[in-house]
């Protein structure tokens, strides 16, 4: 992300910079693996099998498309239902992120899913039992409430005021729904793994799992909200907003830190250190996610003079959001391969897929910047015409 | 009254007439492959100087069951935990979930299913015994309701202490299977997960989905009353004389005095 300076695109003409040509090229792959899944079935394009069933398109594309949005319900909880107005300015591009990162979890389902036409089905037959059914739930009716909480900013693009006076007028149930839906459904995708005791390595394994994952969404998401501020500062030549960042970093390392303690209190229950000490290959993959995610940004950023340091600011954010993905990789690769007794590396189709996915959330963000007043400083932009979008 | 298999891993003499009979029954493609897959729903594996039959174990409690979102799979009456591939949607949390490992996928399909052994439902239903348990010449894998196998496998263990390992494998594993198994070695070095709490792994989960209810009140009401809190106290705070903080506009709540 940091090689790229040609990103920082004046907003009216077109030039191409290095991971619009980079997602350019690989939208051709993208559709030849499309095509290929579609046809010759998962087999043909997956490393997945009988006996590793789940892989990227579950362990990235989901856990961490779903776990990254988390920081849409943090700051429309702190702002709508804690008041604090301070925030109100990074609101739209947070729920804009989370609305696009639920967009993508569907579309990684669609791939995943042996049968996708069949989505539906999860609204017809009904398993209340099934953690699955509650995610599928939870994907549904969260991605409509972001969805109403961003339709403001459409709206009003194109003048119409009552339907947006609506919105407002309901807005505090819509953000009470929407922090409901977020709380289970964060929770419920660590639900998904209390049903593998006998699978899933005791590093990870927990009766907590659906509380590490709700705590560590919101301080993965809320270094989400910190980094998307810092790319679209260099892509649309914005300031950051340092005093407003600075106060969510603080909360960031309190999540972090509550979340580190808890792991290991599992582990140690778990009696699961000489995993660590003997730096086995699940020791070893623990390391890298708690280091990465947990302990380097908790000690950068507790110090005020590195956090009110933006390019630490930014690094500690960015290895929370990195240590947080390698976290839910561990829980849904790493872990599992033991009791598995196969190793899985995804294949390159299924990077492919995931990586073509990413690149249509970016540029969908980067149009709805152009288009749409996401940022407060924008003054609307008039410049493209109403038949702009 | 359910019934169940009884595999007795001794009197197994590898002869594979159990998994060429669910073939046929079954009308599944192919030759019978030594790893069980969605078009081979049972296989015999030699396993040292022994053999074990690779199965779907028919849990009383099934997880595969339990964590379908759209109940594609279900335990019968009569035993069998049985699939309809009409509502599959294909997420492979089955897989995922069942602590024997044994749903399988079509990998090879772009119009996937589930394939796993089912248990002949529509002979047991009929009254019949499994397809394998009746090709079996050595009577290595028997049919019977639960309770009579649990005896049966019981009477060979006293009747014979030394040719067997005391135990009963899918007795108590995960909760309770309607298949069970004897051998008179220890069952990992056949290839099975043993140290299998005896709880089935579905509790473990329903002790967090069956709060949820209770969970959205709670958490919803308090929501809400933070928010009443936060923005009574900011009306409070815009009208108190001494700290007149003039231009605050909260588009979530129209308690204005006059």
């Amino acid at each position: 992300m940091s090689a790229s300076t040609s990103a920082a695109l004046p907003t009216k003409r077109f030039r191409p910079g290095f991971w619009t040509i980079f997602f350019g090229l690989l939208f051709i792959p993208f559709c030849i693996v499309t095509v290929m899944r579609f046809s010759k079935g998962l087999g043909a394009v997956t490393h997945l099998s009988d006996k590793f069933p789940w892989g990227l398109w579950i362990g990235f594309d989901l856990l961490c498309g779903v776990g990254l949005a988390a920081g849409a319900f943090t700051l429309t909880a702190v702002v709508h239902l804690f008041n604090l107005k301070k925030f109100e300015p990074i609101v739209r591009p947070t729920i804009l992120t989370g609305f696009l990162g639920y967009i993508f979890v569907i579309m990684a389902l669609m791939f995943d899913l042996g049968q996708p036409w069949r989505i539906w089905h999860a609204i017809v037959y009904w398993n209340p039992h099934s953690v699955m059914f509650e995610v599928a739930w939870c994907v549904m009716l969260y991605t409509t409430i972001l969805a109403v909480e961003f339709a403001p900013v459409v709206l009003e693009r194109f003048g119409f005021h009552t339907p947006v006076r609506i919105i407002h007028g309901i807005i505090t149930p819509l953000v009470i729904a929407g922090v409901l839906l977020s709380t289970l459904h964060q929770s419920s995708l660590g639900s998904l793994y209390l049903i593998v005791p006998s699978k899933l390595h005791p590093l990870w394994y927990s009766q907590l799992l659906p509380l590490f994952f709700y705590i560590s969404a919101i301080g993965a998401g809320i270094g989400m909200v910190i980094l998307e501020s810092y790319m679209s500062q260099r892509a649309f030549g914005r300031h950051l907003e340092m005093d407003l960042l600075e106060p969510l970093a603080r909360a960031m390392v309190v999540a972090l830190g509550l979340y580190g303690l808890m792991r290991l209190q599992a582990i140690s229950r778990n009696g699961a250190f000489g995993a660590i000490t003997d730096f086995t290959y699940e020791g070893r993959m623990f390391l890298v996610e708690f280091v990465l995610g947990v302990l380097l940004p908790v000690a950068m950023l507790s110090f005020r003079r590195l956090r009110t340091n933006p390019r630490w600011l930014v690094t500690g954010s960015f290895l929370a959001v990195l240590g947080f993905v390698v976290n839910r990789l561990n829980v849904s690769i790493t872990g599992m391969e033991g009791a598995a007794g196969v190793r899985y590396v995804p294949s390159l189709p299924e990077i492919i897929i995931s990586v073509g996915l990413v690149g249509i959330g970016m540029a969908a963000f980067a149009l709805a910047v152009r288009y749409l007043k996401i940022f407060p400083e924008q003054t609307v932009s008039t410049e493209g015409g109403l038949g702009g979008s | 009254m359910t019934v169940g298999l009884l595999f007795d891993a001794t009197r197994c003499i590898g002869c594979g007439a159990c998994a060429s009979a669910c073939k046929e029954q079954n009308k599944l493609p192919g030759p019978v492959e030594d790893e069980t897959s969605a078009y081979t729903w049972t296989t015999v594996q030699p396993k040292g100087d022994s053999y074990m039959r690779r199965l779907c174990m028919h849990c009383l409690v099934p997880t595969c069951a339990s964590v379908c979102p759209v109940g594609a799979l279900h335990k019968t009456p009569e035993g069998p935990v049985v699939y309809d591939a009409e509502k599959c949607m294909g997420c492979r949390y089955c897989m995922m979930a069942c602590p024997f490992d044994v749903p399988k996928y079509q990998w090879d399909r772009a119009v996937p299913i589930i394939g796993k052994c089912i248990m002949c439902t529509s002979r047991v239903k009929k009254g019949e015994p499994t397809a394998c348990a009746e090709a079996c010449p050595a009577s290595a894998t028997i049919f019977g309701s639960r309770a009579d196998l649990i005896r049966e496998a019981k009477d060979r263990i006293r009747q014979n202490p030394s040719g067997y390992l005391d135990h009963i494998y899918g007795l108590t594993e995960a909760g309770g299977t309607s298949v069970m198994m004897l051998s008179n070695q220890p069952f990992e070095k056949l290839g099975l997960k043993t140290g299998l709490p005896s709880e089935p792994p579905a509790m473990r989960t329903w002790q967090v989905l069956s709060n949820i209810p209770d969970f959205v009140a709670v958490w919803g009401v308090f929501l809400y009353g933070v928010h009443w809190i936060t923005a009574r106290r900011e009306v409070v705070s815009a009208h108190h004389p001494t700290q007149k903080t003039p231009g605050i506009t909260d588009d979530s709540h129209t308690g204005r005095p006059s």
